[in-house]
C-alpha cells in the first residue's frame, strides 16, 4: 500500500516524475460522483484498491519528511489521519479535528497549515514536514531546544504543532515582539498552560538570529 | 532562560530540564492511541440525542452491511460485562462508579449517552457506519435547568447514611454572631459547569492477550486503579490485567475514572477478538468524561468594624446526574481559612438529567474559593479597608476547625512577597480610580489553600552493572513532570546525574502508587522514591564497607560522599570506590530494593494544608469591557520545592487554568433538548498564547517537617484555587462592577455602563 524512495533533490518536482498517478487520480476525481464504482476500478492497481464504504481507493504521491512515498487511501482520509494511522508519524497529533486547536499543524511545502482540515488526496505531489522530520539526525532544531530550556510543555500534546508553528512564526516575519508572537501563535491551543514559556522560547531562538 | 528576579529559588539553573523533554518535542513520546497494531480495528461511538428516555429501537442493518464493519455493539447484542452482574440500572443514586452501566439496557439518562458503537477496519469505514444506524427513542420529560430545579436540592443520600461526613450541616460558635455584626455582605456566587478539556482526547487500544488476559493502553490518571477496576468488571484477576498510560496528553481531572468508554471498547476487542482503539472526538468530551459541577453558593459574612471576621455561613450547592453522587469539598475551605469563631456551612446536591461530573483541577476548592474570596473582597470594600489588610486581620494562627497546630503555614510570607513583587502598596482603594493610556485598571488578590494528600506508595530503585540508576514506580504523569521530579530526588541521594537515571511510570505491573490526583504525587510517590534510594544507597555502602579497601569499613552513611556514582569517605577524599567497582567485586548484575512510605500518626497531629495567594492586575476597556490579565504574581508554600522548573510550569499552568475559568470557560445547554451547545473550542473557549502574559511565580520553598520525608506537599491543585477571585476582585477595582457569576464576559460588564 505504501512505496517508500528517498527525495534525493529536494527542488526535483514530484509532479513531474508523478504525472501518470496524477493523470489517472484525476479521472478517478471526475467520475466518482458520475460512474458506478466498478467502472472507475483501473487494472493495474493492486490487490488492496478494492471499493471501500461508498468510496473508491486512490493513489497520491507525496513528499514526507523528505522521504518520497506512493500510497493508495481512501480519498475520506485527512491528511492527518494519513500520518498518524498509515505512515504511523504519531508525531502529529490529533487535538480536536475541527481546525480548533493547532495540535495537527504541520508544513506542506514551506508552510503551516492544519493536517486534520486538508484531505490527504488534496496534498498530491506536496511535500509535508512533520514534527519528526524538524530536526536533521540527532541536532535538534534550535526550537526544540529552547523548548527544552524554557520547558515550553507539560504534558506534551501539543508540543509538536506549537513548534511547528513557532518554526513559520518566526520564518514568517511574525516574531518580532512577546505581542506579535502571541497573536500568531494563538491558534496553537496549550490546556497545560505553558504559553509564556514557549513565547519565551521563540523570542530567544529569534534573537539569536539561529536558522529555523 | 529562567529570570533570576521572578524566583525564589537560591538554585534555579541547577533545576533539571525535562527528563522526557527530547520525545516530547521529537514526537517520539506514545499516548494511548498511538501504540502500533497489526489488525488493529477503530471504533466510533454512537450517543444518545435524547437528554432522558428509552430506545425503542435500533436499526443496524445498514450499518452492518457497509464495508470494513466488524461489529455494530449496543445493548441489543452485548453478550454480557460480567462485572455488571443482572441487577437493574439503579432507578435510585449510587455511590460513584457503580451506577451506570454501558450497552446494559435501552435507558437514557443524558444527552449524548453512549448507546452504540461500531467498529471497523479503519476509521473513516467505521464513522461512515456509524452514520448508517438509525435509533428510535421514547422521550421523556428532562431537566437540565439547574437554577429551574435549584429548591429540589438535598443532602446527598451517603451523606445522610455517614454521619461522619465532612459534607454534614457544620455549624461552630454562635450563629447570633451575625446578627450583632457592625458590617455584612450576603451575596450569591455562581460557577458555570467548566470541562477539563486536555488537549489529547481520550483514547484507549484494548488488546485481549487471551481469553483472561487484557491489555489496556489508556489515558487515565491512575495505572492501578484503572487496573483494579477492569479486573472487577470483566471478572479477571487483578494480576491477568494490565494498564498502559506512559504519556498522557493533559487530563486535569477527567482521567481519575475508568469511563463508560473504555469498558465498551475492551468489550469491543472481546467481540471482534482483535486490538480495538477508540479516540472520542472533541465534542464526545463534553459528555464522556466528567466536567466541574454548576454550583450555586450563598455567602454571608458579617465582620465588626475593626475589619475582624464575626461570622460566616456558606452554603453550596452542586450538580450531579441522575444516577451518581458526586460530592465535592466546595464549603469545607471556609472552616479552615480564616479565624472566625462563628461558621456554618451547608452542602447540597441537586440531579439533573446530565453526566455525572468528576474532579476538576482544585476541584471543589477552586469553587469554593472563588466565593469566599470575593466575598472577602466584598467586605473589604464595605469596611473601606486594603483586602490584604483584612486578611492579615484574620489570619488563622491554627486551624479553626479541626483546633489542631497547622503542620507548617507561611501565608503571611506569601502575602509578603507576593505583594512586594506586585507593588500592591501602589493599588489606590477606590474601584476606578486607576486608569492607564485609557484603560481602567484594576488591582486584585486572593488566598489560596489546598489539603494535603499522601498515599502509601512503593518505589524500586536499582543500580545497574554499569553504575546507571533506574527507578519504578506505578505512578502517573498528566504532565508536571513526575519523571523529571522523581529523578531529582533519586540523584540527589545516589550522586548519580540525571542523565544516568531512567525513571519507570504508566505502567502497572510496577509497584503500587496512586493515581495522579489530589496533589499526591510529589508527597506520596516523591517519598517512597526517597526512602527507597535511600536504602538502596545504605544497602550499596554496606556493601563497600566489606571489600578490602580500608576506607569504608566504617559504613556511617553521613561520614561518606557520593558523586556521580563513586562512594567517597571524608576520610580520603582522594580515592573513591565507584557503583561499578562494587557490583562487580560482589559479583552482582545488579542491586535493588523495594519501599514503601506511608503517613503515621502525624497526621492526626497537625493540621496539614498547603497556603498561597495570587495578584492580578487587570486593564478593561471603558468602551468594549474587554478585560485583559496584564500581570500576574502567585506565591506558593508548598513545603519544599523539588525541581524548580518543572513546579514553575505547574504554577503557571493553574493561573492560566485559573484565567480561563474567571473570564471565558462555561459550558452552555440547551435546556428545550438538554444539550450542550459548547462542543468544540469555538463556543468552549479556553485561554489562547493573546490572552497569557508573563507569569511571576514566588515559593517559600522550606520544607514542611511534619508531612512526609521530604517535606514536599504537592503543587498542582493549589495552582488554581482563588485564581478567579483575584482576577474578579480586579474587575471590581477596575470598574466597580462586582460579578458574582463567571465567567467574566463582557456582556456582565455592559449590563448597565461602565
Amino acid at each position: 500500500m505504501e512505496e517508500n524512495t528517498k527525495a534525493a533533490d529536494d527542488t526535483l518536482d514530484p509532479l513531474q516524475e508523478d504525472r501518470r498517478f496524477f493523470l489517472k487520480q484525476s479521472v478517478a476525481f471526475a467520475g466518482l460522483s458520475l460512474a458506478p464504482a466498478n467502472l472507475l476500478r483501473s487494472g493495474d492497481w493492486d490487490s488492496e484498491d478494492i471499493p471501500i464504504g461508498n468510496a473508491e481507493k486512490v493513489k497520491l504521491a507525496l513528499t514526507v519528511n523528505g522521504v518520497r512515498k506512493r500510497i493508495s487511501i481512501d480519498p475520506r482520509t485527512t491528511l492527518l489521519d494519513l500520518l498518524r494511522e498509515q505512515l504511523r508519524l504519531t508525531g502529529t497529533k490529533k487535538g480536536c479535528d475541527f481546525g480548533q486547536c493547532g495540535a495537527c499543524t504541520v508544513h506542506v511545502d514551506g508552510h503551516r497549515m492544519l493536517s486534520c482540515l486538508s484531505f490527504a488526496v488534496m496534498q498530491h505531489g506536496k511535500k509535508i514536514t512533520t514534527i519528526e522530520g524538524l530536526s536533521s539526525g540527532d541536532q535538534l532544531h534550535p526550537l526544540q531546544e529552547a523548548f527544552i530550556k524554557h520547558d515550553g510543555f507539560q504534558c506534551g500534546y501539543c508540543t509538536p504543532g506549537q513548534l511547528m508553528s513557532a518554526v513559520s512564526c518566526i520564518r514568517e516575519g511574525q516574531a518580532g515582539s512577546e505581542v506579535e508572537i502571541q497573536e500568531y501563535m494563538s491558534g496553537n491551543l496549550c490546556r497545560c498552560g505553558a504559553y509564556p514559556n514557549i513565547v519565551n522560547a521563540i523570542t530567544e531562538v529569534k534573537n539569536s538570529g539561529r536558522k529555523v | 532562560m529562567t529570570d533570576k528576579s521572578q524566583s525564589t529559588n537560591p538554585e534555579p539553573d541547577l533545576s533539571f530540564d525535562r527528563v522526557d523533554g527530547h520525545v516530547k518535542v521529537t514526537g517520539a513520546a506514545t499516548y494511548s492511541a498511538e501504540y502500533p497494531f497489526d489488525h488493529l480495528a477503530h471504533a466510533v461511538l454512537i450517543t444518545s440525542t435524547i437528554a432522558k428516555g428509552k430506545i425503542t429501537s435500533i436499526e443496524t442493518k445498514l450499518a452492518g452491511q457497509a464495508p470494513g464493519v466488524l461489529a455494530v455493539v449496543s445493548h441489543l447484542n452485548n453478550p454480557g460485562i460480567p462485572g455488571y452482574g443482572i441487577a437493574k440500572q439503579p432507578a435510585e443514586r449510587a455511590p460513584m462508579g457503580t451506577a451506570f452501566r454501558i450497552f446494559y439496557d435501552g435507558l437514557i439518562y443524558f444527552d449524548g449517552q453512549p448507546v452504540a458503537m461500531v467498529v471497523a477496519e479503519t476509521f473513516e469505514q467505521a464513522v461512515h457506519a456509524a452514520s448508517l444506524v438509525h435509533i428510535d427513542y421514547e422521550v421523556e420529560v428532562h431537566q437540565t435547568n439547574f437554577e429551574a430545579n435549584l429548591p429540589k436540592a438535598t443532602i446527598a443520600p451517603s451523606v445522610q447514611k455517614n454521619k461522619n461526613s465532612p459534607f454534614q450541616d457544620y455549624d461552630r460558635g454562635n450563629a447570633e454572631a451575625m446578627t450583632n455584626a457592625d458590617v455584612k455582605i450576603n451575596a450569591t456566587y455562581i460557577i458555570p459547569t467548566q470541562h477539563h478539556q486536555p488537549l489529547e482526547p481520550h483514547a484507549i487500544i484494548a488488546v485481549w492477550e487471551a481469553d483472561d488476559r487484557l491489555t489496556v493502553y489508556d489515558k487515565n490518571q491512575g495505572v492501578k486503579s484503572a487496573q483494579g477496576n477492569l479486573a472487577q468488571i470483566f471478572k479477571l484477576p487483578r494480576e491477568n490485567v494490565k494498564v498502559i498510560s506512559k504519556f498522557i496528553g493533559g487530563a486535569f481531572g477527567s482521567g481519575i475514572r475508568v469511563w463508560p468508554h473504555t469498558i465498551a471498547t475492551v468489550l469491543a476487542a472481546k467481540i471482534v477478538k482483535r486490538p480495538v482503539k477508540l479516540v472520542l472526538g472533541r465534542e464526545l468530551m463534553f459528555t464522556s468524561v466528567g466536567y466541574r459541577p454548576y454550583t450555586v453558593q450563598k455567602i454571608e459574612i458579617g465582620a465588626t468594624k475593626e475589619g475582624k471576621l464575626s461570622a460566616i455561613t456558606h452554603e453550596g450547592t452542586g450538580q450531579t446526574s441522575a444516577y451518581e453522587e458526586h460530592l465535592e469539598r466546595t464549603i469545607l475551605a471556609t472552616r479552615a481559612m480564616y479565624a472566625c469563631p462563628n461558621v456554618s456551612t451547608r452542602y447540597r446536591l441537586l440531579n439533573l438529567d446530565v453526566n455525572t461530573p468528576t474532579w476538576m483541577r482544585g476541584p471543589g476548592d477552586a469553587t469554593g474559593m472563588f466565593a469566599l474570596e470575593s466575598a472577602l473582597d466584598e467586605v473589604a470594600f464595605a469596611l473601606q479597608l486594603d483586602p490584604l489588610e483584612l486578611r492579615l486581620r484574620n489570619h488563622a494562627d491554627s486551624d479553626p476547625e479541626r483546633n489542631l497546630q497547622w503542620s507548617a503555614k507561611s501565608l503571611k510570607e506569601c502575602y509578603e512577597m507576593g505583594a512586594q513583587k506586585f507593588g500592591w502598596k501602589n493599588r489606590s482603594l477606590q474601584p476606578r480610580s486607576m486608569k492607564l493610556g485609557g484603560m481602567l485598571v484594576g488591582y486584585g488578590m486572593a488566598s489560596s489553600l489546598y489539603g494535603f494528600h499522601r498515599h502509601p506508595s512503593k518505589a524500586k530503585a536499582i543500580i545497574l552493572a554499569n553504575g546507571s540508576v533506574v527507578v519504578q514506580s506505578a505512578t502517573m504523569d498528566i504532565g508536571p513532570g513526575t519523571g523529571t521530579a522523581m529523578t531529582r530526588i533519586a540523584a540527589k541521594i545516589l550522586g548519580v546525574q540525571a542523565k544516568k537515571i531512567r525513571f519507570d511510570l504508566g505502567d502497572s505491573s510496577l509497584p503500587d502508587a496512586p493515581g495522579q490526583n489530589g496533589s499526591s504525587t510529589i508527597p506520596s510517590v516523591g517519598s517512597a522514591v526517597h526512602v527507597a534510594c535511600e536504602s538502596l544507597k545504605n544497602k550499596i555502602i554496606a556493601l563497600a564497607a566489606s571489600m578490602p579497601d580500608g576506607d569504608f569499613s566504617k559504613p556511617d552513611p553521613s561520614e561518606i560522599s557520593i558523586k556521580n556514582g563513586v562512594l567517597y569517605a571524608s576520610s580520603n577524599a582522594e580515592k573513591g570506590l565507584s557503583y561499578v567497582d562494587i557490583l562487580k567485586f560482589h559479583n552482582l548484575p545488579q542491586l535493588e530494593v523495594t519501599e514503601e512510605s506511608k503517613s503515621g500518626p502525624e497526621r492526626d497531629q497537625f493540621s496539614m494544608y498547603s497556603f498561597g495567594c495570587h495578584f492580578v492586575e487587570v486593564h478593561v476597556s471603558p468602551v468594549t469591557s474587554e478585560v485583559r490579565v496584564k500581570r500576574v504574581v502567585t506565591c506558593a508554600d508548598v513545603g519544599k520545592i523539588i525541581n524548580y522548573k518543572t513546579a514553575r510550569s505547574q504554577s503557571i499552568g493553574g493561573i492560566v487554568g485559573g484565567i480561563g475559568m474567571a473570564l471565558m470557560e462555561a459550558s452552555v445547554m440547551d435546556h428545550r433538548r438538554g444539550r450542550y451547545l459548547t462542543r468544540d473550542f469555538a463556543s468552549y473557549h479556553i485561554p489562547v498564547h493573546a490572552d497569557i502574559p508573563q507569569i511571576d511565580v514566588l515559593y517559600i520553598d522550606k520544607p514542611d517537617v511534619h508531612v512526609n520525608p521530604i517535606g514536599s506537599k504537592g503543587l498542582g491543585e493549589i495552582a488554581i484555587v482563588g485564581v478567579a477571585a483575584a482576577v474578579a476582585n480586579a474587575v471590581f477595582h477596575a470598574t466597580g462592577k462586582r460579578v458574582r457569576e463567571l465567567p467574566i464576559t463582557v456582556s456582565k460588564l455592559t449590563d448597565d455602563e461602565i
